[in-house]
């Protein structure tokens, strides 16, 4: 049996087989089209890492496809060229995306020093004459708490107005009301930051007086662009919770509150938390609203009903327009600021993917 | 009646108070976000009023209203669409590459990356893109695209060399759409039905024909939702542009050059801080427009998504 197969083999070569590219051609063709894609630029204009690589891959995006369309038929010919094409798309994307995470740790690890995580912008003239003379001084120490206290705010906010709104949604919404909220929440998604900004700022001018700018108004501000992002990741947790969880809480006679207390909030606080988390992520690095709400303060400001308070997007912005002199000490301050925020959404967005993990009921881990 | 029955009532009694109270306070916080966003509304319209109708003499500039917000809402709206052009096939192609070629392990993680890369901070965007971007591609790209390309308008006129102009601005916003275009296609991509997709390998169908008959049409309105979600952002998106470009006053087509028309968004982060006045109103007014502007395109975003002319609805 086993020496007529393999004779039939050898004799008719399977059609499984047969006007297949074989499996080393590709590999053999990438290799190709780098070699000349590194000598042929470097034989015209020397080192040049973009255009070889650009060349590189449009040789042999060509060369793949005319050796599959001669050996192979068309259409595989036309999916070896998508296939490549996808690849070759995806490869240019991660090229700016790892540049931005490259410089802005290499640019930003320069000021990861004492006086930039206890220092603020208020200056001493020695710091002064030791800025002229190439020193890197001052901090970001008030811009780090300005976050803080900002962003607790804007949580403070949209965390019960948000969850709540989304129990409202599944639990009780039906009719009009409910009909209205969903489409509003998914209006006030779009608000553009900068407008939640202007909003703030208005309110808070009829109430605090003309040109005023405060911490509480970033908060509002950055709380007028959370509370969406939280009621939309909610109510999608609270939806995921199977209803005969409910249904058997209430067939055993307990009130709707307290089952959705005690059994519904339970099942899905592994979600709602990693939807608070990434929420929070996401206005953290807000510039626009608090750049016209809360304004930049040279120095600590703890109160924010009254007073400007610089948060560290703002802190960034203003050290890199506006650097002082030399220009070098406030963009590497700049940088500085923009690493700790970088590394800040990081943290949380890693934390979200712990808690999701950690909170999961044990059934469903 | 016994004193177990007694405490029984009692406690069905606070029980439905409770039951009642919880109700209200959800309901009331669905009505506050009505609430909110009505005032929203209204106080824009309100303090943006004096600034469109009101007297110019208390303004900077001649300008009236309609004169001064022309130039911004181009911008906007060309930056804006500059960055959905170059993104949205990038996003289609990274979506693709994430939910059907790459391995398994490896498209969990890129998930991953791309979501946090939605997180980064506009600002950061914003001066990475002036300190490389914009120096890369003024000495490399634009003096050669100006020389051979110069006689189609878009890349006519002096190119700059600074580099801070609205081509470069375009291509570090699509940078910032692209994980949300991404994100929201690798979602639908994934979705599609496995059936769909075996149905179509057993025909006999390669891989590119099996994701342009299956996954293709069943993923195509959450693309294109995506994109305008993305094209939503782009609109609203300040610092980044404010960093990056170099704005004069007027409409410019050119994408080469360091005048270009800025966008509502940016004009307002440069010009807020230092204004006063009735400037500030103009200033509202024009956030105004923005708001409605994003307000329409996420109109016409939810349309296309719910319009289900494919599988994937919503």
């Amino acid at each position: 049996m086993t020496v007529t197969s393999e004779s039939a083999m050898t004799a008719a070569p399977s059609s499984l087989t047969t006007g297949k590219m074989p499996s080393w051609m590709p590999g053999a063709i990438c290799g190709l089209s780098i070699v000349v894609g590194v000598v042929g630029v470097y034989s015209i204009g020397g080192f040049k890492w973009g255009w070889m690589a650009i060349v590189a891959a449009h040789l042999y995006l060509l060369l793949v496809t005319v050796a599959s369309r001669i050996i192979e038929d068309r259409r595989q010919a036309v999916d070896r060229a998508m296939r490549t094409v996808v690849t070759i798309a995806f490869t240019t994307v991660t090229i700016p995306l790892i540049s931005v995470f490259w410089t802005v740790i290499t640019k930003g690890i320069s000021r990861f020093d004492r006086d930039f995580f206890f220092g603020t912008m208020r200056i001493t003239p020695e710091d002064m004459l030791a800025q002229m003379e190439g020193a890197q001084v001052g901090g970001a120490l008030h811009a780090m708490v300005g976050t803080l206290i900002i962003t607790a705010i804007a949580a403070i906010i949209s965390i019960p107005l948000g969850l709540l709104t989304a129990i409202y949604l599944v639990e009780y919404g039906e009719g009009k009301l409910a009909n209205a909220t969903t489409r509003l929440v998914d209006v006030m998604t779009g608000i553009p930051s900068i407008v939640a900004g202007l909003f703030a700022y208005a309110v808070f001018e009829l109430i605090l007086g003309p040109g005023t700018r405060s911490g509480i108004s970033g908060g509002v501000a950055l709380s007028l662009l959370m509370t969406p992002v939280v009621v939309r990741s909610s109510e999608e947790m609270l939806r995921l919770v199977p209803n005969e969880l409910r249904e058997a809480s209430l067939a055993l006679g307990v009130a709707k509150w307290r089952t959705i207390l005690k059994v519904v909030l339970p099942t899905s606080v592994a979600g709602i938390t990693t939807g608070i988390t990434l929420a929070i992520a996401r206005v953290i690095g807000e510039t626009a609203p608090l750049l016209v709400t809360a304004g930049i303060a040279q120095d600590l400001n703890l109160n924010p009903f009254s007073g400007r308070m610089t948060t560290l997007p703002v802190y960034s912005y203003y050290e890199y327009v506006q650097p002082g002199v030399p220009p070098e000490t406030g963009i590497a301050r700049a940088w500085g600021s923009a690493l700790v925020l970088v590394m800040i959404v990081a943290v949380l967005f890693t934390i979200a993917k712990i808690l999701s993990h950690a909170l999961k009921p044990k059934g469903l881990k | 009646m016994s004193p177990s029955k007694q405490s029984e009532q009692n406690l069905k009694r606070s029980e439905s108070l409770a039951d009642r109270l919880f109700s209200a306070v959800s309901r009331s916080s669905a009505i506050s976000i009505l609430l909110v966003l009505t005032g929203v509304a209204i106080f824009l319209t309100v303090v943006g009023w004096s600034g469109i109708f009101g007297d110019i003499e208390g303004m900077s500039g001649s300008d009236t209203f309609l004169e001064y917000v022309g130039p911004l809402v181009f911008g906007t709206v060309y930056a804006a669409t500059l960055a959905l052009l170059i993104a949205t096939p990038l996003a289609f192609a990274v979506a693709l590459f994430i939910s059907h070629y790459a391995p398994r392990r490896l498209a969990q993680t890129l998930g991953y990356v791309v979501d946090l890369l939605a997180a980064i901070p506009s600002v950061v965007f914003g001066i990475w893109g002036i300190t490389v971007v914009a120096p890369l591609l003024s000495k490399n790209v634009y003096p050669w695209a100006n020389d051979n390309l110069g006689f189609i308008p878009f890349f006519s006129g002096t190119a700059s060399t600074s580099g801070r102009t609205m081509l470069t601005a375009g291509m570090v916003l699509a940078m910032m759409i692209l994980p949300i275009i991404t994100a929201i296609s690798r979602e639908v991509f994934l979705q599609t039905p496995r059936l769909h997709e075996e149905a179509s390998l057993a025909l006999g169908a390669t891989k590119w024909e099996m994701i342009r008959q299956a996954v293709i049409p069943y993923g195509r309105s959450g693309v294109i939702s995506g994109a305008m979600l993305g094209l939503g952002r782009a609109l609203g998106e300040t610092m980044a542009v404010a960093i990056i470009l170099s704005p004069s006053d007027g409409y410019f087509w050119s994408i080469l050059t360091n005048q270009n028309s800025n966008t509502i968004a940016s004009n307002i982060a440069l010009k807020f801080p230092e204004a006063y006045g009735l400037d500030v109103n103009r200033l509202i007014a024009t956030g105004l427009v923005l708001f409605m502007l994003s307000f329409a395109v996420n109109v016409l975003a939810r349309r296309v998504a719910n319009s289900g002319f494919s599988g994937a609805a919503g």
